[in-house]
């Protein structure tokens, strides 16, 4: 039995329900949250490079090489912002952030 | 079935146990832990399909780098973990029902629609390798999009040291500018003066005239 296309995009599927449960269970705790945001970059790149190797095209690589860019921006910023929200607030419970009253 | 076969089960079994680790450990430091070791089988996965550039890419850059901060952050806030789990597990109905019905539905869809696609490698990316045609592309056709990308970077450097960066009032700092453009005059100060001994009786005051030097730290 040889590896399909739908191999790699059923184990991307799964990353993605794994870490949607994740952001369902972990509503409380932001890193839990920010980690789970990771796991479903990853999933999403895994199809995109299932499909760059299926299809014999490179620019699905390209694609995963700007979303690892953008992921890691993302995740500097984000962590900056709780560093920053640790200082001021003492707690990173995401139910303890209602200054503006949501 | 072939080898390959055989590493991508081994793989996406290691891949998967740890994306649900991450997401039910208690300690955010296990958690950040188990991330590392399903980038690490995710990387492995994409060596398998022959991404090579991108599967390192995926250990220096995620591994070495963003999950590093991470362990940063989690080691740096004292966290408490009792009051973050309260209420966890009363989630699970809700969330294991999306979760089971989004990989039913996908899974339905995605292996009937692509159960015969076998690997189809461009005849570039098999002489020469994947690294060189991804980076031929990266430099022509897509030059713009990675321009962009170099500003984003930028963008959230800048940025991450921005939010961050702070005047601590509570500890002593030292400013070289000032220190640099201090003058001898400014430290020391020579006053004339008379002697303040008292002279012994009879001898009239032969200790005048000498100079006393106070030394006179100038507002430091």
């Amino acid at each position: 039995m040889s590896l399909t296309l739908s191999h790699f995009l059923i184990l991307g599927a799964i990353l993605f329900a794994i870490s949607i449960i994740g952001i369902f269970m972990n509503r409380k705790n932001i890193i839990v949250l920010l980690m789970a945001i990771e796991l479903m970059l990853l999933a999403v790149n895994m199809n995109f490079v299932a499909f760059s190797y299926f299809l014999g095209d490179a620019a699905g690589q390209i694609f995963v090489f700007f979303i690892l860019t953008v992921a890691a921006a993302e995740a500097a910023i984000g962590l900056a912002i709780l560093v920053t929200l640790f200082r001021s607030l003492d707690t990173i419970n995401v139910e303890d952030l209602d200054r503006l009253k949501g | 079935m072939e080898f390959t076969t055989v590493l991508f089960y081994a793989f996406s079994t290691i891949l998967v146990l740890a994306a649900l680790r991450v997401v039910t450990e208690r300690n955010p430091v296990h958690a950040a832990l188990f991330l590392v070791l399903s980038f690490f089988s995710a990387a492995s996965i994409w060596m398998l399909l022959k991404a090579e550039f991108l599967a390192i890419a995926l250990v220096l850059v995620y591994v070495g780098a963003v999950m590093v901060l991470f362990l940063f952050v989690v080691m740096m806030a004292d966290i408490d973990v009792n009051k973050l789990r309260e209420g966890f597990w009363r989630h699970l109905p809700v969330a294991a029902t999306v979760g089971l019905l989004i990989i039913a539905e996908m899974g339905l869809i995605l292996y009937s629609s692509f159960k015969g696609v076998g690997p189809d490698v461009p005849a570039a990316s098999a002489s020469q390798g994947g690294t060189r045609e991804l980076g031929q592309v990266i430099y022509t056709q897509y030059v713009f999009a990675f321009e962009i990308a170099a500003l984003i970077l930028l963008v959230g450097m800048v940025a991450a040291v921005a939010l961050t960066l702070r005047r601590r009032k509570d500890t002593r700092y030292f400013n070289p500018g000032k220190a640099l453009n201090v003058k001898a005059s400014e430290r020391v100060r020579i006053v004339k003066m008379k002697s303040e001994t008292e002279p012994p009786a009879g001898a009239p005051g032969n200790a005048e005239q000498t100079g006393a030097v106070q030394a006179a730290s100038d507002k430091q």
